[in-house]
């Protein structure tokens, strides 16, 4: 089957048993996507499949087929790192590290959710078009991304600064 | 995980077909199913991926809406529709799971997901559910999150969807279809009390393929919403939910009512009792509290959940006392 990895189109022969996570890591030796508990609970495979945030340890590869996917790979150009990893950097976002490309590729897909207007259980008003990213909202849309070191407060510092300056805009 | 053979279903009709087969299991979003069957719970022959099939959401000409059974969770949430007219159902669906299994979850699979009772899981455990016949670890277990109502000497476990709450509330309808024939069913008959047969979740027919879910018209649902418990903030199952749908006229009595539970049993609890001390009765305090007291006269909490018979009427009388004031 095809399937496109960081913009690249790659052909695989794969058992269907094959997550999409162990197609990244083990068939296309792409190791920044981290298998976390590889059931759903923790947000370490977190990738981007056609611009949305999905669980790479929960799909199953073969479902992915003709779809884009992206990962933290796939974030940096040309040697600069994408805004959200350098400030990921400059507020200790992490300490360990191994949440975080699962952290980044849910951020980058959750600020698209808040462009186009999806609300989260704290968004007070349903009806709004538009979603302010309060803390409380950054919060709850990142819950689903475990940091065991506790680095959420960097964490969220980190997505403010990148997407509540870009809404301001 | 046990070999199993994969096709992608183009249209409904390819899906039954393959569906009758025997061992053939329909595949949404796979949040649940692939789980279970890296547990080696499930143990499909074949998986028949249904996920191209109805993902469209439908307004209806009587105000209602028809929902594709593949539409993704958080399009549901998002659809202005729903967001407008069914606000209980997006509160619903995103008090549920992250926005990372929203964006992969289907409704049809979030309606047939199974219990996350960890005895379920854990396969040196016994389970009726998962070997008829052979016990019930949780009874005697570490049951704080199991079932106080309509549970059964083999199954205390809970049905963990928050979807389906808003959807037992809304009075929602489950369109099914296989390659004989289709049929609707009401959600709140659709899945089982456990009883002696706790492996039978579902009044599903053998093959049978939730094709859609059509909400009918409610005006009164706009004003609605859904309350859930749990031990985090985010992100963790309901020990206790409420979807509510409060209609209170000018003269403050309560012209209509939908109530429903989630963590307290093994199906989408619709608060029938409750609903029938509310209706033409004054929306004050003292009615709710007694339409939640009649609602869970029959509870049967166990070791360690009867804090959930306490939760469960606080929060109905919460939720309920929010409706009523943001109606006046």
């Amino acid at each position: 089957m095809l399937i496109t990895i960081n913009g690249q189109g790659t052909e695989v022969a794969l058992d269907p048993r094959t997550s999409l996570l162990d197609l990244l890591r083990e068939h296309l030796e792409l190791h920044g996507t981290k298998k976390g508990c590889d059931q759903g609970a923790c947000g370490a495979c977190t990738v981007l499949a056609d611009g949305e945030r999905i669980l790479s340890c929960m799909a199953l590869a073969v479902q992915y087929e003709g779809r884009s996917i992206s990962t933290v790979e796939g974030l940096a150009h040309g040697g600069a790192l994408h805004p959200l990893q350098q400030a990921f950097i400059d507020h200790d976002g992490f300490q360990c590290g191994y949440c975080t490309p699962g952290q980044l590729c849910s951020a980058i897909g959750m600020a698209a959710e808040i462009a186009r207007g999806v609300p989260s259980a704290v968004t007070a008003d349903l009806a709004a078009g538009t979603i302010s990213p309060s803390r409380d909202e950054l919060r709850e849309r990142m819950s689903g991304n475990l940091c065991r070191c506790g680095a959420h407060n960097g964490i969220i510092d980190a997505i403010t600064e990148i997407y509540t300056a870009e809404a301001a805009e | 995980m046990t070999p199993f053979s994969y096709a992608r279903a183009g249209d409904a009709a390819t899906a039954t077909r393959l569906g009758m087969g025997a061992g053939a299991k329909y595949l949404g979003g796979g949040t649940n199913l692939v789980d279970l069957m890296r547990e080696t719970i499930e143990q499909p022959d074949s998986l028949v991926d249904v996920t191209g099939l109805s993902r469209t959401i439908e307004e209806r000409d009587d105000g209602g809406l028809m929902i594709g059974a593949a539409v993704r969770n958080t399009a549901v949430a998002e659809h202005r529709a729903v967001r407008e007219r069914y606000p209980v159902l997006a509160r619903a669906i995103l008090s549920g799971a992250s926005g990372q299994i929203r964006n992969m979850a289907t409704v049809g699979g979030n309606i047939l997901q199974r219990t996350r009772c960890p005895y379920f899981y854990d396969d040196a455990a016994r389970c009726n559910k998962r070997t008829p016949g052979a016990g019930c670890d949780a009874i005697d277990g570490f049951n704080r999150t199991h079932a106080i109502l309509g549970a059964s000497p083999a199954c205390v476990a809970t049905h963990p969807s928050d979807m389906c709450v808003a959807l037992a509330a809304l009075g929602a309808v489950v369109h099914l279809g296989n390659a004989t024939g289709a049929r609707t069913l009401p959600l709140v008959d659709l899945h089982r009390l456990p009883a002696g047969r706790p492996e039978v979740e579902t009044l599903l027919e053998p093959g049978e393929l939730i094709t859609a879910v059509e909400l009918p018209p409610l005006p009164c649902a706009v004003r609605s919403t859904y309350r859930k418990v749990r031990d985090r903030a985010s992100y963790a199952f309901a020990l206790v939910s409420v979807a509510a749908v409060l209609d209170r006229s000018a003269d403050g009595m309560v012209r209509d009512v939908r109530l429903a539970l989630g963590g307290v049993a093994h199906k989408p609890w619709r608060a029938f009792a409750a609903e029938a001390v509310l209706r033409g009765r004054p929306a004050d305090e003292a009615v709710f509290r007694a339409a939640a007291e009649a609602e869970l006269a029959d509870a049967a909490p166990l070791r360690d959940n009867g804090f959930k018979v306490e939760l469960a009427r606080r929060t109905m009388v919460a939720v309920l006392n929010d409706l009523a004031g943001e109606a006046a």
